[in-house]
């Protein structure tokens, strides 16, 4: 896309390794996985086992008049939000115009469950708390980041299930490049809930495996489905122009973004469609195939899933260009993940490294022959390929590199 | 229910749900002002003052001349002698 080229100048992390980029980097740069056993009072009527779960945080460090509209998503995305802003050396509320673009799968579930649950034993409201709704809107997550970090530019709140975050991080970078904001608080959060875990359960994709290490395994040939889990990652996307001019430390550049939507199945990965969105996307970066020097995989550990997007993978790239998944280190993280895992594409370039895909020692040939990652290697110069795809028809691509005046 | 259980009562309901400090509960702390609440705050303000002395408000236009939390204790004891609650 040309037009204002668009840097990064801060992210913040809350994942299922804890709270802060550092801890989740320094989980998976160690090959830890940061998955548990479901507690007991989860598991009625689902065979899911394992789950990635946030550890407790320190929630009180938000005012209570902000976190009283907050359900666990957005108090895990306001202290994401916080992060990227500090690192960023604009603060938690920059005097500035900012926009927000943030996802999530649903409002809280939760939340949603309780009001019914209430509703339908008195059948009357009078019981319900005036937050309620706040926690159970669509736009829950962006709306309370927007409030926690004082945003007064435009509020998108992309739903887009599990590609939510990624898209998000494609709306700020196209509303940049297009010039129409200088600064956008982008990613996605989702809060752990039966009713995700219950659908891919329902749906044959969820993992059953009650060994957190060995539960979630991409592009294996044992791995036996998605592992569920929660937590929020935002990225500061900002104007080169703005980023230059305040003298801010650029952390990378999104050199490209594409969405496609496969309007042939609402539940299948669609190849074809995965295909065109990388191409796009490398169209819209003008970089060649050839370029990138390594792709993070949304790969879930479903086997439709795996397989859909390595023989997508295989169809651009051959077996040229290394592959992984982060998925096998924390699960599934739903919105957050397209996020999260971007902003662990960020680090790698920062840092020269590519992360492997943990637990992955039998590759499922069906993938498409890929050149998988199963140990962590010095990177290369060029730019990062970043998948998400959702159920929904739902793909977006997203192309990292590191900032070159 | 006497006068004194009624203040302490009031001040635990509304110390826990709006995490207030118990030096700032005096009768004359302005709802608004000094304790800082708002309007959605007021409405679950009466929803932990119904659960905390078991029993429903009719008539929310009562509420309206409450300004402190003088008021509210005033109030509750309206409603203690009026036998709404016991």
């Amino acid at each position: 896309m040309h037009g204002e080229r668009v840097v990064i100048t801060g992210m913040g992390a809350i994942s299922p390794f804890g709270q802060g980029v550092h801890c989740m980097l320094d989980g998976v740069r160690n090959n830890r996985c940061a998955l548990t056993p479901l507690p007991k009072y989860c598991l009625e009527g689902v065979a899911c086992q394992v789950a990635g779960i946030v550890p407790p945080l320190q929630q009180k460090c938000i005012p209570r008049e902000l976190r009283r509209c907050m359900s666990p998503m957005s108090v895990f995305a306001c202290l994401a939000a916080w992060e990227a802003l500090e690192q960023s050396g604009l603060g938690r509320t920059p005097e500035r115009r900012m926009g927000v673009a943030a996802g999530s799968t649903l409002g809280s579930p939760a939340m949603l469950h309780n009001f019914f649950e209430a509703f339908l034993a008195e059948r009357s409201v009078e019981s319900i708390r005036s937050t309620t709704f706040f926690k159970i809107m669509g736009h829950t997550v962006a709306a309370n980041i927007a409030l926690a970090c004082a945003c007064t530019g435009r509020t998108l709140a992309p739903a887009a299930a599990c590609a939510s975050g990624l898209v998000a991080i494609s709306l700020g970078y196209e509303t940049i490049a297009s010039g129409r904001e200088q600064l956008m608080l982008c990613g996605g959060a989702d809060e752990f809930h039966l009713l995700v875990a219950a659908t891919f359960d329902r749906l044959g994709a969820a993992s059953h495996e009650c060994v957190p290490e060995l539960a979630s395994r991409p592009f294996d040939t044992e791995r036996s489905g998605v592992v569920c889990g929660e937590g929020a990652g935002i990225l500061l996307l900002e104007s080169l122009t703005s980023a230059r001019e305040r003298g801010a430390n650029i952390l990378g550049e999104v050199c490209g973004a594409a969405m496609v939507t496969s309007a042939r199945n609402i539940a299948n990965p669609d190849t074809a469609a995965i295909v065109d969105c990388m191409r796009t996307a490398l169209d819209d970066a003008d970089i060649r195939p050839g370029e990138v020097a390594y792709i993070n995989a949304h790969a879930t550990a479903t086997e439709a899933g795996d397989i859909a997007e390595g023989q997508a993978i295989a169809t651009l790239f051959g077996a040229h260009t290394p592959v992984s998944s982060i998925k096998g280190h924390m699960g599934h993280t739903m919105a957050a993940s397209g996020a999260l895992e971007s902003i662990l594409c960020v680090e790698m370039l920062r840092q020269s490294v590519y992360f492997p895909t943990r637990a992955l020692r039998n590759p499922d040939t069906r993938c498409g022959g890929l050149r998988h990652l199963t140990a962590i290697e010095h990177a290369k110069q060029g730019p990062i390929l970043k998948n998400s795809f959702a159920l929904g028809g739902c793909n977006c691509v997203v192309l990292f590199d590191t900032y070159k005046p | 229910m006497d006068n004194d259980t009624i203040v302490t009562k009031v001040n635990a309901a509304l110390a826990e749900e709006f995490e207030l400090e118990q030096a700032a509960l005096v009768p004359d702390a302005k709802i608004r002002d000094d304790l800082g609440l708002d309007s959605l705050d007021i409405v679950d303000m009466v929803i932990v003052l119904e659960k905390a002395f078991d029993f429903k408000l009719q008539n929310k236009e009562s509420l309206a001349a409450i300004r402190t939390l003088g008021d509210i204790y005033t109030f509750i004891g309206e409603l203690r002698d009026a036998g709404t609650i016991r």
